[in-house]
Parts: C-alpha cells; structure tokens; sequence
C-alpha cells in the first residue's frame, strides 16, 4: 500500500499532447477514479503510473520515492484490464501463481495463496480450468485475483466493468468496492462511466481534453461542478447563461431569460468572484414540472412540453421555455406529462451552482 | 443446369491434369517392372530397397534434411526475433525493413542466385555447405516473417503488459507468455522453411559446392542419363516427406489443442 503522486506530468505523441498538465494525488489506501470522455488522457496517465508509458517531463511518486526510471517488472503494481489478459495457455491456478513466481513464494504458500485470493473473488475450486472456460464476469474476477495476490503497493483498473453486460456490471462495481475496501490496496480505477465513478470512488479526478478538470469527492463533483465540461459529463445539466444583477452578504441575484431574478446562494457561486455574468448550472432531476407556479422559495418558468422519453417510475422531459429547451428527469407520480402539456418549470436555488461565464 | 455439369468436369478435368503426373510417380514406385512406364507389371519394393543401398541418394538425402532442419531453425530464429521488431515496436525505417525482409520471395530466384555468386566472387569466397545454408534460409524468411507477424498481431498486447505487471521482465515474459502463444505460427514457419528448403532447387544448383547434392539436384542429375524407377520411389519418399509432415504437424497442434479445452 502507498500514496501515489504525480507531480507535473506531461505526455505528448509527437505533435499530439495527450496530457498536457497533471498535478494530483492518490491518497493511501484510498479509492480514486479518473474519469473523462476517450481521448481525455486517463488511460495515458494509468499506463505512465503502471510504467507502460514514459512521462515526457513530470515525476511519478509511489509510497514517496520517484519511480520514473523503475521499469513495470519492479514496481509491483496491480493491473486490471478492461479485456481481462488472462493468459489463455495458463490454467486459472498458474494465472493467479504467475507472479507469486517473481516473488520467491514457495510452492505450498502459492498454493495457499491462489485459494485465498480465489475465496477473496468468491470462485473458490476453479484452478484447473482454462479462462475460456469461464464466462467474462468470472474472468474478471480472475484478473482481479492475479493482480491482488502479489500484495501491489497500487491496484490499477482500467476500465475493468466495460466488457461486462449492464446487470453483471452492478454488481461487479459492488462486489469490486467492497475488496477494495477489505484489504485497502490504494486503488486507481479509469473509466468513462459517470455512475461507477460515483458509485465506488473515494475521490473523481474528471478529465478533458489532456487536463484534469475538477478534483474532489463525488458528491461534490456532482453537486458543485467546477466548469460546464464537469456538470454536462456527469449527469444531463441545464445551462442558463445570465446577469449579475447585485450582490449581498447572502446572495448573488441574477437576472436569467424567462426565468426572471434568481437569488443564488453564495455558498453555490464560490468559483464565480466578481464576474459579470455567469452560467447558472441545474441538473436535470432537480428541475421539476408542475401544474401551477410553485411556492415563494422557488422561481419557475412558463414551458411547453416538448418529447417526453418514459422510463417506468421515471420519465425525462424536454420542455421548450422560450428560446432554450431544458432537460427534466422527474420521478412520475400519478402520470406522465404529455406532449404539449403546458408546466410550470420550477427551480430551487439551493440545487443551482452559479459559475462564471468562461468556465 | 448445364452450366454446372459443364463447370464440374471443366474442374474435374483440371485437377486431374494437375494431380495425374503425381499419381503416376507414387504407383510406378511400385512397380516391378525394369522400365519407368506402364503397364505396371507387379507390386515390388525393389525400387525402395535400391535407393537404399544407393549412396549417393542417401547423402544427398541426409544433405538434404540437416539442410532443411537447419534453415528451419535459423529462419524461424530470425523471422520471430524480426517480427517481434515489427510489431512490437516503432522505430525508424520499419517499412523498409519489412519489404527488405519480405524481398527473397520478390526477385525471381536466378537473379538472386547469381547476384548471391557475384557478391562472393568479389569477396573471393568459395561456395560451401554454409553459404547455401545461408541461401536457404533468406529464401524461407520471407515465409516465417509472414506467417509469424499475422499470428503476432492477433496476440493482444495486454497479455505481455499484465505480465511484466507481475513482474516478468521482458525476456522472462517472452518465453512464458509470447512464445507459447506464438509457437503454431512459429511451427508453421519452421515447416514451410523446411519444406522449402527441402525441394529447393534453382538457387541450389548455383550455390552448392562441387561434388554436394541435395536429393532434388540428385534427381536432377540421375533424370540426365534415363529415367530410372528409382527415381519414382525418391519421388515416392519427397512427397511423403513435404506432404506428410505439414499434416501431421496439423493434426497433433490440433489434438493437442483440443485437449487443452
């Protein structure tokens, strides 16, 4: 187990920077996700902390010692793939001894050792078999077996759930969560699904673009975004471009079409300074339709449903209000609003986060 | 209808013409009778037993497969070592390193026979059991680099990546991961070098030195004075030999690979 920092990192292909800047850390014991669209640089930075990838300039830090120039073979990391790698001319029992092998571990403590961690992955009595003997859920326990069993200082998982199909994936990312959990190997996980990432991370580090974006726990990415980049890829948001009008101790007042004066709370506008104008960010669950204007806390809006997409006990509505269209995903209570059906679109600005215009 | 009846004896027709010539050698090889023809007199291994005790088949014959074995090794050696540089890495003038190596199968073979004797004329070498080694073995490269490449890039590199994770370095992950999982293209490389190597006979001819046959320069100078019978049964046992192996070779990777799933 170790902390692992990157200080200043940069990684370009040619012409082509593939991280252009990253400064972060990945506290010990602790489970962090680097999310972001593809081609954002999550990879590239997992495969330069694993050692498959130089960084052109920059230091990796593991457990606090500079491990730039330590090849892959001595860094004794963990790494999970997105298509499991498991050696297919190895049965399970020698893919999880594999590299028991490199570590001096005696036969009888190997054998004691791949049973443990085959507990630990609930697959007990496989060893014998061939992974294409498995099904792709079960291989990938696998490779999480072979990459815990060598005790890494860092588990690596790059995309690991992706392959599987959407039920198993639920409860792979619960079941990986609660591992992680019990034997509190520092974990790296990539992916570009924003509900595994809120589900299992301890912290987000959101990517674009070659650049990290937002740092922070997952209710705080998600409630309090950073840039417009960080609230549309982590949820469906609404994006209200509008006027400082004033400000007081409590409260940044705005002026927004349609919606007329929105009082936002300071506490939801801490990255907005003085700015003149900003982007008043709502998602889409907390925007909610109603028959009639709702209560004095709240300011609304006159729309028109527009589409409706029916999803059981929720639907998303996109309702026109004026000359924008905003997204609304509503728990349905007796029945769905109909195309056409005039709502109003109510708001609390307890929910909004007010950034400035350029972010 | 018409068409197809037409297209099948067409077909039929054509591959008789190609396979006939070798049937006729493998049943004359039987044949008892003093001249290479037909009618076929009696069933005899006669002709077997006299290439047998023919010394000169039987040297050019062991020339001919320590030949073939070790083209098979030197080429699938360096056609593995040169595939892994092609599709592993990025470096520098790769593709022409590619259309070099691939090149032998390009130039029509006198040429490089010839261009192969200029060089060592200039180099005042003589022609040896080493040099047409040498020959054979840039004759069957292009084969192996070939055929190993295609399986290499179906190998996913992440097989080699989680076990450098694990700590094999690049020479232990080589033999544990890469080569087991290359070996049917390596051992279909091996054969094809052998099988070349074991009827070669154009460059051959330029490049042995005097007095060394191979079994096809054998025949080749026997066929000179007449046809003898035993030609057919040496025929018998090539077609055996460059047929035979390859299949079997098949069949075991097949049983062998079966087993294991």
């Amino acid at each position: 187990m170790a902390r692992v920092d990157l200080k200043n990192i940069k990684k370009s292909y040619g012409a082509v920077q593939a991280v252009k800047q990253a400064d972060v850390t990945f506290e010990e014991g602790s489970f962090t996700t680097l999310l972001g669209p593809s081609g954002c640089g999550k990879t590239t930075l997992l495969r330069m902390i694993s050692g498959l990838e130089t960084p052109t300039s920059g230091d990796i830090l593991v457990g606090g010692k500079r491990v730039n120039d330590v090849p892959i073979h001595k860094r004794n990391l963990g790494l999970v793939f997105q298509n499991y790698a498991l050696f297919p001319h190895r049965t399970i029992g020698e893919n999880i001894a594999f590299g028991l092998k490199y570590r001096g571990v005696s036969k009888s403590d190997t054998a004691t050792k791949v049973t443990e961690a085959l507990d630990i992955v609930r697959l007990p009595g496989v060893e014998d078999r061939y992974p294409t003997q498995l099904s792709g859920g079960q291989q990938q326990r696998i490779a999480l077996a072979r990459a815990i069993v060598i005790e890494p200082d860092v588990l690596l998982l790059d995309e690991p759930l992706s392959a599987l199909d959407a039920n198993l994936r639920e409860d792979m990312r619960v079941e990986l969560k609660a591992i992680q959990h019990r034997i509190g190997v520092t974990s790296i996980f990539v992916t570009h699904d924003q509900s595994e990432a809120l589900a299992m991370s301890d912290k987000i580090i959101v990517m674009s673009a070659g650049r990290v974006e937002q740092v922070g726990a997952p209710e705080e990415v998600y409630n309090n975004p950073a840039s417009e980049f960080v609230a549309s890829f982590l949820g469906a948001s609404n994006i209200l471009e509008a006027k400082v009008i004033s400000k007081d101790a409590k409260n940044i007042v705005l002026d927004a079409p349609h919606f007329g004066k929105i009082p936002v709370p300071l506490a939801q506008a801490q990255r907005m300074g003085d700015a003149p104008s900003g982007k008043l960010v709502i998602r889409a669950e907390k925007l909610r339709l109603a028959d009639k204007p709702g209560d004095t806390n709240t300011v609304s809006a006159n729309g028109v449903v527009e589409a409706v997409d029916y999803q059981g006990q929720i639907a998303r509505y996109f309702v026109r209000v004026g000359d924008i269209q905003l997204q609304a995903l509503n728990m349905i209570e007796s029945r769905p609003f109909a195309i056409g059906a005039e709502v109003s679109v109510v708001l609390k600005t307890a929910d909004c986060a007010l950034l400035p215009a350029g972010a | 209808m018409r068409v197809w009846t037409l297209l099948k004896v067409y077909s039929f027709l054509v591959y008789t013409f190609m396979f006939a010539p070798i049937a006729v050698v493998l049943l004359l090889a039987f044949n008892n009778s003093q001249f290479g023809g037909f009618p076929i007199e009696g069933f005899s291994l006669r002709w077997f037993v006299k290439l047998y005790e023919n010394e000169a088949i039987i040297r050019a014959f062991r020339t001919s497969m320590s030949l073939g074995v070790l083209t098979a090794l030197i080429s699938t050696t360096i056609g593995v070592l040169a595939s892994l540089a092609l599709v592993r890495y990025q470096f520098r003038g790769k593709d022409f390193i590619t259309t070099f190596l691939i090149s032998p199968v390009l130039v029509p073979e006198t040429v490089l026979a010839v261009g192969v004797l200029i060089f060592l004329r200039w180099l005042s070498m003589p022609r040896s059991f080493l040099l047409l080694l040498v020959g054979h073995s840039i004759i069957a490269l292009p084969f192996v680099v070939l055929v190993v490449q295609a399986r290499l890039v179906g190998i996913k590199r992440e097989y080699e990546e989680a076990a450098r994770s694990l700590g094999a370095n690049p020479v232990q992950t080589f033999f544990q991961i890469t080569l087991p999982l290359l070996m049917p293209a390596v051992f279909a490389g091996a054969l094809f070098a052998f099988t070349i190597s074991f009827d070669n006979i154009t460059a051959t001819i330029f490049w042995r030195p005097a007095g060394m046959e191979t079994v096809p320069t054998q025949i080749f100078g026997m066929l000179r004075n007449s046809i003898s019978p035993e030609i057919n049964a040496l025929g018998f046992v090539m077609i055996v030999i460059t047929v035979g192996v390859p299949v079997m070779a098949g069949g075991l990777a097949r049983y062998f690979s079966r087993k294991k799933t």
